[in-house]
C-alpha cells in the first residue's frame, strides 16, 4: 500500500518536473557551483524524455517481435535443429557488454539514433528470447496434451494455449530488456542519439552535478515505473491462470 | 464402435505395442489394465492419433481413422487425462466450449450445451461457469475435464487414468457418476487404468496388457475366473479374486424368497458389500428391499471362481 | 531490479546430449549448415578489408580475392568448401570443429596478409581495417565451432582445456605478428604502453569493485539472513541504486567523493578522490552490491531446513552452523553472483572512460570522439574478450561447486 503510494508520488513528481522543470530550480540549486544553471535548458527535458522513450520503445518492440518469433520457431519441430545454436548465441551474447555493442554499432551504422537503436535491439533480443524459450519449453504437459487431444491445430495451440500461458514469463523478459535498454540508451548520447544521456553528459562536461542528477533522476524514475508496471501486468497475467510468480 | 486390428507401435527398435487387435462395441466400456510401461497409454493415444501407429488399422464406427486429418479425427473423439489438462487461462465454461467452438457450433447452442453438461456433472452453472480452473477442487476439476471431453457429443470417449489424482472417496463417486453418465449417453468408452479394482468396477470388458502385448480381452468375470496367463492372475491378486468376482453382481440377481431380520439392503448392492455386511454383523441372511433374502451360503457359492 | 540468481550459463545450460531434432521431413542436409553457408557466402561477397589513406577517412573495400593477389582465390575457395561441409549432416563433430577452426584461422590469416600487402612499406598513415566480410566470416566460423562444441557435451575438464586452448590460439595469433599491419594492431602498436595501463585499470575496476562488494556485501547478506526484519529495507535501497543509469551514477560519484576527499580528514590519504579511477570504482561497487547481497540471502535461505536442523541437533552453535553448514552450501549461489557482477562490471567499466577513470573505455570514447573506428575496436574488442572469458570461466567454477543435480547421463 505504502509502496503504491510512493509510486504514485514518483509518477506525479516525474510528470510535474517534465512539464515545468523551472519550478524545481530551487531543488537543484544546491548542486550547482559558481552560478551555473540548475536546470538543463539546451533542449526541453520533456522532448528529450520523449525521444529517449521513443527510441527505447521502438527497440524493445522490435526485439520483442523478433525474439518471440525466434523463440516460437526453435520450439517448433521445423526449427528444433536451431535450438542448440540459439542457446549458445543467447548465453554468449548476454556476456557482451551493452556499451561495447553500442560502440561497435557505430562503425557499421555511423552516428545518430541508428546505432543506438541497433545496439538496443540486438542486446534486447537476448532476455526476451531466453524467457520465451524457457516458457514455451516448460508449459504444463497435461494442458498441451489435452489441447492436442481435443483437435486444436498447431496454429490454434500456439495462439490459444502456448503463447497465452507463456505470457507472464515472456513479459518478465520484456521487462528486463526495457529496463536495461532504458539505461543503455543514455550512453547513446555519446554517439549523438537524442536521449536523456545528453543532460548527464552536459553535466559531466561542465562539472554541473545538477544536470547529472536530474538526468539520472528522470531515467531512474522511469525505470522504476516501467519495472513496476510490467510486474503488475505479469502478476495479473499469472494470477488469471492461478500461477504464482516465483520472482 | 472401435475396431482395432493388428496395431503395432515401434520406437527405434523398441516395440511398445505389439500386434494388438480388439473391438469395443457401441456403448460399451473397455478398460485397459496393465503395469506401468505396458503400453496402455500408447495404445490409447493411437486411437485418436496422438501417436501414429507403425502398422495396423483403427476404425471408429465405419471410418478408417487413418483417412481423416488427425485434428479433425480428434474433434470427433472425447479425450480426458489424468490431471485433467484444463486450460488454466480459460473459465470452466470456455473450457467446456473448446471443441464445440472448433466445430463451429452457434454461440447459443454452445451456451446451452455448457449449461446442460454442468447440470449433468452436478456443478451449478451460475456458480461454476465463470470460475477459473484453479478455483475448483480436484474432484470438480476432474468433472469439468470429463464434461469438456463430452461436450461435442463424441461417439467415442478416451480416458487415460482420469481418476489417478483423486483421493479414494472422491474417486469412487467419480467412477459411479461416470458409469451412470456413460450409460445414459451411450458413449463408447476406452479407459486406461493400472488399478484392477477400477477396471472391474467400470469395464464391460477388460483388456490386460503386458510388455505391449494384449494378454486377454474379455468380460470381468472371465478375466477373474479364467485368467489366460500367470501375469493376468498376478495382476488380479490371489487374495482379491473372490471379492472382485462378488463385486460384479448385485444382490437382486441371487435373492431368494424368504425373510430376515435387520434393515433391508437396496437391490443394487453388490454381493461383495452384502458379504461384508454378513461377516461384520455375524448374520447368515440379509433382507433385500422389496422382499426376499440373500444367504451367506449363496454368497459363498458365487465366490467360488474355480468351479464355474 | 535485475533478478539476482539468473546466471545465463555459457556452456552449462546445454543438455549434455542434444536429442536428435524431431523434424517431420528430414531434408537430408543440415539446416543450421544452410544458415552457416548463407552467412559465410555473404561474408565472402562483402569486402574483407578496407583500405584507408588515413585513419579517419572512408576507405575502399577489397573482396578476399582482390585483397590477396596471388592466393586470394584459393583461400576464398577453401573457405567456401569449409562452409559447404556444414551442410553435411553426418559429419562427426570433431572434424566439424576442426574445419570451423581452420576456417577461422584462414580468415584471420587472409586479413593479416591482405593488410601487409595493401599498406605500402613504411607508410604509417594508411590503414587496412577489417571490413564487414571479415566480421561476418569470423562470426560464421565461430558459430560453427560453438555449435559443434555445444553438441559435443564436453566434460568440465575438457571445457577448461578448450577455454585455455582458445586463449592460447588468440595469443599466438596476436603475438606472431601476422596481424601487425591491420588497423587495430597499428593503433595498438602506437600505444602499447597505454594499452597495458588501460588493461590494468580495467581489471582493477572490475575485480576491485567485485572484491569490495564481497567484503561489504557478504556480511550484509548474512545480517539480513539472520535478521529478516532488515531485508525489505536493505534490498529496497540496493534495488533503487540499480535503477540509476550508469552514466549518472558515475557522474554523481565525482562530486560526492571529491567533497569527501576535501572535507573528511584522512580520506584523501587513503586514496579517496573525486577524480581518476576512484569514483568509477565506487560506482561499480554500488552496482555490485545488490547481486552479492541478494544471492547471499537466497543461497542461505535455500539451504535445506533438514540440514540446518541436523546441525543444530548435533549441538553446533549459530556461528558454527553458519560457517560449517550454511555458507558452504550457499557457495554456488554466491559464486553465481560473482559471475554476474564480474561480467556486468567488465562491461560497465567502459563508462569509466567517459569520466576519466581509465580502462578500455578511454579508447572507446576517444575513438567515438575522433570517429576513429580502429580505436573504438581497440577498446571494445578486449572488453568483450574479458567479459566472455570471465563468463565461461565462472560458469565452470559455479558448476564445479554446485551440488550435483542428479547424474547427467
Ligand atoms: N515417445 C516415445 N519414445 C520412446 N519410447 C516411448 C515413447 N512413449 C512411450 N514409450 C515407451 O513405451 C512404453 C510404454 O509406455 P506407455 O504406453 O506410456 O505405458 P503405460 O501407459 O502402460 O504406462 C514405455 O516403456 C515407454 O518408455
Ligand atoms: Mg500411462
Amino acid at each position: 500500500m505504502i509502496a503504491r503510494l510512493l509510486l504514485a508520488l514518483a509518477a506525479l513528481f516525474l510528470v510535474a518536473f517534465l512539464l515545468s522543470p523551472e519550478s524545481f530550480a530551487a531543488l537543484f540549486q544546491p548542486l550547482t557551483k559558481n552560478g551555473a544553471p540548475p536546470i538543463y535548458t539546451q533542449t526541453a527535458l520533456l522532448s528529450l524524455t520523449l525521444s529517449h522513450l521513443g527510441l527505447v520503445a521502438l527497440a524493445v518492440l522490435a526485439s520483442t517481435i523478433v525474439a518471440v518469433g525466434l523463440g516460437v520457431l526453435v520450439t517448433r519441430p521445423a526449427g528444433a535443429e536451431f535450438l542448440p545454436l540459439a542457446r549458445v548465441i543467447t548465453s554468449v551474447g548476454q556476456t557482451f557488454p551493452p556499451v561495447a555493442v553500442l560502440a561497435l554499432a557505430v562503425p557499421a551504422m555511423g552516428f545518430g539514433a541508428g546505432p543506438t537503436l541497433v545496439a538496443l535491439f540486438l542486446y534486447g533480443l537476448l532476455p526476451i528470447f531466453e524467457n520465451t524459450l524457457t516458457a514455451l519449453q516448460n508449459l504444463p504437459p497435461s494442458v498441451t496434451e489435452a489441447a492436442r487431444g481435443m483437435g486444436l491445430t498447431r496454429r490454434q495451440r500456439l495462439f490459444q494455449v502456448e503463447l497465452p500461458l507463456a505470457l507472464p514469463v515472456i513479459l518478465a523478459g520484456v521487462r528486463l530488456t526495457a529496463v536495461i535498454s532504458l539505461a543503455t540508451a543514455t550512453i547513446g548520447s555519446t554517439v549523438a542519439a537524442r536521449t536523456l544521456g545528453e543532460v548527464i553528459i552536459a553535466g559531466l562536461l561542465s562539472a554541473n552535478t545538477a544536470f547529472v542528477v536530474q538526468g539520472g533522476l528522470i531515467v531512474g524514475l522511469i525505470a522504476v515505473l516501467i519495472y513496476e508496471g510490467f510486474q503488475l501486468a505479469e502478476s495479473a497475467a499469472a494470477r488469471r491462470t492461478g500461477q504464482r510468480l516465483s520472482d | 464402435m472401435i475396431r482395432i486390428q493388428n496395431l503395432t507401435k515401434t520406437y527405434d527398435r523398441n516395440t511398445v505395442v505389439n500386434d494388438v487387435s480388439l473391438t469395443v462395441d457401441q456403448g460399451q466400456i473397455a478398460a485397459l489394465v496393465g503395469t506401468s510401461g505396458s503400453g496402455k497409454t500408447t495404445l490409447l493415444r493411437m486411437i485418436n492419433r496422438l501417436v501414429e501407429p507403425t502398422s495396423g488399422q483403427i476404425h471408429i464406427g465405419e471410418t478408417d481413422a487413418a483417412t481423416i486429418p488427425p485434428h479433425l479425427l480428434r474433434r470427433r473423439i472425447g479425450y480426458a487425462i489424468q490431471g485433467h489438462g484444463l486450460f488454466p487461462h480459460y473459465t470452466v465454461g470456455q473450457n467446456i466450449a473448446i471443441v464445440p467452438q472448433l466445430l463451429g457450433w452457434k454461440p447459443a447452442e454452445i451456451a446451452a450445451r455448457v449449461e446442460e453438461l454442468l447440470h449433468l456433472f452436478q456443478l451449478d452453472p451460475g456458480q461454476f461457469r465463470d470460475r477459473m480452473p484453479h478455483q475448483l477442487s480436484g474432484g470438480q476439476q476432474q468433472r469439468v475435464g470429463v464434461a469438456r471431453a463430452l461436450a461435442a457429443r463424441p461417439e467415442v470417449l478416451l480416458m487415460d487414468e482420469p481418476f489417478g489424482a483423486l483421493d479414494p472417496v472422491i474417486r469412487a463417486r467419480a467412477q459411479a457418476d461416470l458409469r451412470e453418465i456413460q450409460r445414459r449417453l451411450g458413449t463408447t468408452l476406452v479407459i486406461v487404468t493400472h488399478d484392477m479394482e477400477e477396471a472391474v468396477t467400470l469395464g464391460d470388458r477388460i483388456a490386460v496388457m503386458d510388455k505391449g502385448v494384449l494378454l486377454q480381452y474379455g468380460p470381468p468375470a472371465e478375466i477373474l475366473t479364467r485368467p489366460a496367463a500367470p501375469f493376468v492372475e498376478a495382476l488380479i491378486g490371489k487374495s482379491e479374486r473372490p471379492f472382485r468376482l462378488l463385486s460384479l453382481t448385485p444382490i437382486a440377481d441371487i435373492a431368494e424368497p424368504g425373510s430376515a431380520e435387520g434393515p433391508a439392503l437396496p437391490p443394487e448392492t453388490s454381493l461383495r458389500d452384502a458379504l461384508a455386511e454378513c461377516l461384520w454383523n455375524g448374520r447368515d441372511r440379509l433382507a433385500v428391499e422389496g422382499g426376499g433374502v440373500v444367504t451367506l451360503a449363496a454368497l459363498q457359492a458365487r465366490a467360488e471362481g474355480a468351479v464355474r | 531490479m535485475n533478478d539476482p540468481v539468473r546466471s545465463p550459463d555459457i556452456t552449462t545450460s546445454l543438455p549434455p546430449q542434444i536429442r536428435p531434432p524431431k523434424t517431420r521431413s528430414q531434408p537430408g542436409f543440415s539446416r543450421t549448415g544452410l544458415l552457416f553457408l548463407a552467412l559465410g557466402v555473404a561474408g565472402l561477397c562483402l569486402p574483407l578489408v578496407q583500405f584507408k589513406a588515413n585513419r579517419i577517412v572512408l576507405g575502399e573495400g577489397f573482396l578476399l580475392p582482390a585483397a590477396l593477389p596471388d592466393v586470394g582465390w584459393a583461400i576464398a575457395l577453401l573457405l567456401a568448401l569449409i562452409l559447404g561441409t556444414a551442410l553435411w549432416q553426418r559429419l562427426p563433430l570433431m572434424p566439424r570443429l576442426g574445419l570451423a577452426l581452420l576456417g577461422l584461422a584462414g580468415t584471420v590469416l587472409a586479413l593479416g596478409f591482405a593488410a601487409k600487402g595493401l599498406v605500402p612499406q613504411g607508410n604509417t598513415i594508411a590503414r587496412a581495417a577489417p571490413a564487414a566480410g571479415f566480421w561476418l566470416l569470423c562470426l560464421t566460423f565461430a558459430l560453427m565451432a560453438a555449435d559443434a562444441l555445444s553438441r559435443m557435451g564436453l566434460s568440465r575438464p575438457a571445457r577448461w582445456l578448450a577455454l585455455g586452448l582458445s586463449l592460447a590460439l588468440i595469443a599466438l595469433c596476436l603475438g606472431s605478428g601476422v596481424l601487425d599491419q591491420t588497423s587495430v594492431m597499428v593503433e595498438y602498436a602506437a600505444r602499447a604502453d597505454l594499452f597495458r595501463r588501460s588493461l590494468g585499470q580495467h581489471l582493477t575496476l572490475a575485480f576491485g569493485s567485485l572484491a569490495m562488494a564481497l567484503v561489504v556485501g557478504l556480511p550484509i547478506g548474512i545480517a539480513i539472513f539472520l535478521t529478516p526484519a532488515l531485508r525489505r529495507g536493505v534490498l529496497g535501497a540496493l534495488n533503487l541504486l540499480q535503477t540509476i543509469p550508469s552514466l549518472a551514477l558515475f557522474g554523481i560519484m565525482i562530486p560526492i567523493f571529491g567533497w569527501i576527499a576535501a572535507n573528511v580528514p584522512g580520506a584523501a590519504q587513503i586514496g579517496v578522490a573525486g577524480i581518476g579511477i576512484f569514483p568509477a570504482l565506487m560506482a561499480l561497487f554500488f552496482y555490485a552490491l545488490l547481486p552479492v547481497v541478494s544471492n547471499t540471502l537466497v543461497g542461505l535461505t535455500a539451504v535445506d531446513p533438514a540440514v540446518r536442523d541436523a546441525a543444530f541437533g548435533l549441538g553446533l552453535t549459530r556461528r558454527q552452523v553458519l560457517l560449517q553448514a550454511e555458507l558452504p552450501l550457499a557457495l554456488s549461489v554466491i559464486l553465481a553472483a560473482v559471475r554476474i557482477v564480474l561480467v556486468q562490471n567488465i562491461g560497465l567499466a567502459v563508462i569509466a572512460g567517459l569520466i576519466g577513470g581509465g580502462g578500455f573505455g578511454s579508447f572507446v570514447f576517444q575513438g567515438l570522439n575522433q570517429t576513429a573506428m580502429d580505436l573504438i575496436l581497440l577498446g571494445a574488442l578486449p572488453t568483450i574478450m574479458l567479459a566472455l572469458v570471465a563468463g565461461v570461466a565462472l560458469d565452470l567454477l559455479v558448476e564445479a561447486v554446485s551440488p550435483k543435480k542428479g547424474n547427467q547421463t
